[in-house]
């Protein structure tokens, strides 16, 4: 038995970013301002970007025996690193108002963030089943704390409990999965699994385990069935952590996904029709109960939901000529770009409003732009681009690039129903654009002194995603041929 | 190659205009219509310095082009050009634009916010002439796409009567459409690899399989027959038309429907010849229902805006027929229809918008008779316009129509006898598209009006009426002014599917 020699640099993003959480909460307790935490947070974010890019193509945590490694750095993981420190950014933006009235107690806030960054950083270049469902748990349990962090709101404790027995219920069948998948193939490592899945058509057992396994996924981007626990989640939580669970937390259930879709590329046959039907069903369900819904947290979630039907499209239509590979992959992560960009926009839209205005209910929303023009601008590119309307070009165009995999795959019937589930989404992202830019009604809520300040933190976090999905469209590259430059 | 830059400038400079109207804010609602008359203004002079830069003599290529490398990962290059199929087009956008910036100076419609409203126009401005500029697929797309939310907004904001409903209809309608059109571009690229609309009508296309062509084909044809629109896919026309505001209506009319029949000549013939020879016969149908449709539809309409929207239908029927020929005379005769719908369409969309703002209404019902007596000019615009729109010998719309029957005489397609008959019937919807229009001067023309009792044609609406009314008596005078740029193009298109015929 060697001992294990460990890379620090490979491992320096995750390291960098626990690092961060202890500083952030024991800044907290010795300056007493919750600022300086988020502070410590925005500075962590910086200094772990550039190890996670400096670290493309390291791998460590190696085993002696077979040299199979559990940490792998590849282009694809080291793009999903970037997302996900870019968008904790912004999400940290966001929360600084919260932060700076103690509406948030802001040294737990950030720690318990980061920590469950760490886990999402961790996530795309875990190299074996084990670490990668430890590295999921990282992310789940802070922020079941983070969701009931919210004083003085009942529902949060709800809320959080919700979405805490949910996750324990796709976790405990997850591993279930993995237990069926090792005594079927004797391994863990991915490496070993694919080298399994290449010699031999899945067993029954190994198909269960398979299947079972993506519970975890469906239940991290809010897949339908698995769904339930995300509307109730988002509203009971303060807008910064439900924007924080619809972009990085989904975000470490697509690095999942693709990683696990990636190690059983051979048995794509068997996969890909289940996350056919889940984006099928997700992307129609979402948009169609968006349709109903009356406050702005609740439709977004619900929108968040459609957008990962969108988002899985590649995965769902790997078939006949089109197999598992770096084409695929790519799709799927310049959607997921463009979606951290324009979904946070929007999150960071409402909760800005929320706060001046205390506006929950989009219909409420009515004359924003005779208010405040440059928030109502901003939310309706970011609606337009969620609905993939120009001039939201990069929301279009990443729905074009997902939508070419089925048709290069003839997966026709999953088409037909993204075709259907856009023009859907379509009705509730106009309909809300609308209102912004409709004349005011006459009794106008009042402004309070006391709301409005203290927010323009979260102004820095709306120019933020402005200024991506504006680049985004202009040079789409950027978006669609992130991975191509780690 | 010096003049490069005239294409691209026609969409920088209203998309600018727009922007810095966003940003001017509320100071702007004064300047703001004259701004939209000066940006179009410019748009007009860098189309007519296209038109001269344009060598006639080569009409048959791509002229004035420009590439860019812009998304590698989805093949598409950002790049623009024009032939004789695109220019007449893209001078009637712009001429459009300008009418509707001088009538828009005095005539911002309920409730004002003429920023806005001008920098919407300006918007649409910038889709509508890129959709006639674009050689790239997914470029095509993307500036197909780009006029939905303007129009959108124009006909929720600014229109009458069920706005929010119509503005719906119109736009989940559109864009199941280009959805569909979208998935048949991604077809033709998958199996290609190639996005560049030259290279795919110069053969590239051709060499897909008669399978993969076909469902190419219909994908396509289906989107575009949407937005132009084509029977039984119109249903969202009548409303939108009912509710939009006078400009709006003139730019749906005159150029955006445009767009589907354009999308059909300069992608789908060339691209998709096989397929397209095929589908020729059953397209003819279509295009005969629509116009026996049409004009049936409008005789039963009680409204002004309403009977034109469904004459609307029957000529772009007519347009679908001639280029169901795939015939020289037949796609001739569609350039040719388009341009002159455009032209006419608008002016009957300005005359009844002037109507409707003097009397409040365009439902039969309501509306004062008596036009010829009570505003003689105005009366007798609606009549010219109407006379010119029945496709009256002389007048623009005589030549579009009577084109596409002589091409559906001599079809380029085997069905000699199957397409005369299609012709005999579309003659016979070219006499009841008489009487409707006749109904509609009966009604609202004549009649015990009293003497000059509502305000006649104004000044500015002399001005942004005028080029439409000179064109359409140039264009029945002389149609080989369009004819002579729009042939050569024609023949190179008809050229790539002779192959395909048996």
């Amino acid at each position: 038995m060697t001992i294990q020699s460990i890379d620090l640099m490979a491992l320096a993003p995750t390291l960098v970013v626990a690092l961060g959480a202890l500083v952030a909460l024991i800044a907290e307790l010795v300056t007493r301002r919750g600022q300086v935490a988020v502070g410590v947070g925005l500075v962590t974010v910086a200094v772990a970007v550039p190890f996670a890019v400096a670290a493309s193509g390291e791998q460590t945590l190696c085993s002696g025996v077979d040299s199979a490694c559990s940490y792998v750095v590849t282009p694809l993981s080291v793009a999903l690193q970037v997302i996900v420190l870019v968008s904790t950014a912004v999400v940290l933006l966001m929360a600084s108002a919260d932060i700076a009235d103690r509406r948030v107690p802001g040294g737990e806030f950030v720690f318990l963030m980061l920590c469950s960054v760490s886990g999402a950083v961790l996530i795309p270049a875990t190299n074996d089943l084990v670490t990668l469902i430890v590295a999921l748990e990282v992310v789940s349990l802070p922020t079941f704390a983070l969701v009931a962090l919210r004083q003085g709101e009942s529902r949060a404790a709800e809320a959080a409990l919700k979405a805490f027995i949910f996750s324990i219920a796709s976790v405990a069948v997850s591993l279930y999965g993995i237990a069926l998948l090792y005594g079927t193939t004797g391994a863990v490592s991915f490496d070993q699994l694919a080298a399994a899945a290449q010699a031999s058509d899945p067993t029954p057992l190994a198909t269960a385990g398979l299947v079972m396994l993506l519970a975890v996924v469906a239940f991290k981007i809010a897949a339908i069935p698995f769904h339930g626990w995300a509307p109730d989640t988002y509203q009971g939580a303060t807008v910064p952590v439900a924007a924080y669970l619809s972009v990085v937390s989904k975000a470490a259930g697509f690095s999942a996904l693709l990683l696990i879709t990636g190690t059983f590329a051979a048995w794509s046959e068997m996969w890909a029709p289940v996350v056919a039907v889940l984006a099928g069903v997700t992307m129609l369900g979402g948009n169609l109960v968006a349709l109903r819904q009356r406050l702005a947290v609740r439709l977004l979630a619900w929108s968040s939901i459609a957008q990962a039907g969108y988002i899985v499209v590649p995965l769902a239509a790997v078939a006949g000529s089109v197999a598992w590979g770096p084409d695929v992959a790519n799709a799927v992560v310049g959607y997921l770009v463009a979606y951290a960009a324009m979904n946070l926009g929007a999150f960071a839209v409402v909760a800005v409003v929320a706060r001046r205005t205390g506006i929950v209910e989009w219909g409420d929303y009515r004359g924003l732009a005779r208010r405040s023009p440059g928030l109502a601008v901003a939310l309706a590119f970011f609606l337009a681009s969620l609905a993939g309307l120009p001039p939201g070009l990069i929301g279009l165009l990443v729905k074009v690039r997902v939508l070419v995999v089925p048709v290069e795959s003839g997966v026709w019937w999953l088409a037909a129903v993204m075709a259907v589930a856009t023009v859907i989404g379509l009705a509730y992202y106009l309909a809300w654009a609308a209102q912004l830019f409709r004349q005011p009604d006459v009794d106008e809520r009042p402004v309070t002194a006391e709301q409005a300040t203290g927010s323009w933190t979260a102004v820095v976090s709306v120019a933020a995603c402005l200024a991506l999905t504006v680049a985004f469209s202009v040079a789409p590259s950027l978006a669609l041929g992130l991975v191509d430059r780690f | 190659m010096t003049s490069n830059w005239l294409l691209p400038a026609l969409l920088v400079v209203p998309l600018m205009a727009a922007g810095i109207l966003l940003v001017a804010g509320r100071r702007a609602e004064r300047w703001a219509t004259w701004f939209g008359v000066g940006v179009q203004s410019v748009g007009l002079l860098l189309t007519l310095g296209a038109l001269a830069e344009f060598k006639r003599g080569s009409a048959g290529s791509m002229q004035l082009v420009v590439e860019a490398e812009w998304i590698p990962e989805l093949l598409v290059d950002f790049r623009l050009g024009v032939d004789g199929i695109s220019l007449p087009l893209v001078a009637l956008t712009s001429l459009l634009g300008w009418c509707a910036a001088v009538y828009t100076v005095r005539r911002v419609p309920e409730p004002g916010r003429a920023r806005a409203f001008v920098g919407l126009l300006l918007l649409l401005q910038v889709g509508m002439l890129g959709t006639f500029m674009a050689l790239d697929l997914i470029l095509f797309f993307l500036f197909f796409e780009v006029v939905l939310a303007p129009m959108w907004f124009l006909i929720a904001f600014w229109g009458s009567g069920e706005r929010r409903r119509a503005a719906n209809t119109f736009i989940l309608y559109t864009v199941l459409g280009s959805v569909v059109m979208l998935v048949g571009f991604l077809l033709v690229i998958v199996k290609t690899g190639s996005a560049d609309m030259v290279e795919l009508a110069g053969g590239l296309g051709e060499q897909m399989s008669g399978g993969a062509q076909l469902a190419a084909a219909l994908l396509i044809l289906g989107g575009l027959a949407v937005k132009t629109p084509m029977w039984p896919f119109h249903t969202w026309l009548p409303d939108a038309h009912t509710s939009a505001p006078t400009v709006g209506s003139v730019l749906l009319a005159g150029v955006l429907l445009k767009m589907g029949t354009y999308g059909m000549v300069r992608i789908v013939v060339p691209t998709l010849p096989d397929a397209m020879v095929r589908i020729a016969p059953y397209l003819a149908a279509f295009a005969v229902i629509g116009i026996l449709y049409g004009a049936m539809a409008s005789y039963g309409q009680q409204d002004l805006k309403r009977v034109i929207a469904f004459s609307s239908v029957g000529h772009m029927g007519f347009v679908l027929l001639g280029i169901s020929t795939l015939s020289v005379v037949g796609i001739n005769a569609a350039l040719f229809g388009n341009i002159a719908h455009g032209v006419i369409t608008g002016l009957l969309f300005f005359v009844v918008g002037g109507i409707k703002e003097r009397t409040g209404t365009t439902a039969f019902a309501s509306l004062p008779r008596g036009l010829y007596a009570s505003a003689p000019r105005l009366g007798f615009l609606l009549g010219f316009a109407a006379v010119a729109s029945l496709g009256l010998p002389g007048l623009a719309g005589f030549w579009g129509e009577f084109l596409a029957l002589v091409g559906a005489y001599h079809p380029a397609v085997p069905e000699h006898l199957y397409y005369r008959a299609m012709l005999v019937l579309a003659a016979v919807g070219m006499v009841l598209a008489a009487a409707y229009f006749l109904r509609v001067l009966r009604r609202v023309g004549q009649g015990p009006g009293s003497e000059k009792t509502m305000d006649d044609v104004a000044a500015d609406e002399w001005l942004s009426w005028t080029p439409l009314i000179a064109l359409t008596v140039v264009l029945g005078l002389v149609p080989v002014l369009v004819f002579e740029v729009t042939d050569p193009a024609v023949r190179m298109v008809v050229e790539s599917v002779a192959g395909a015929l048996p």
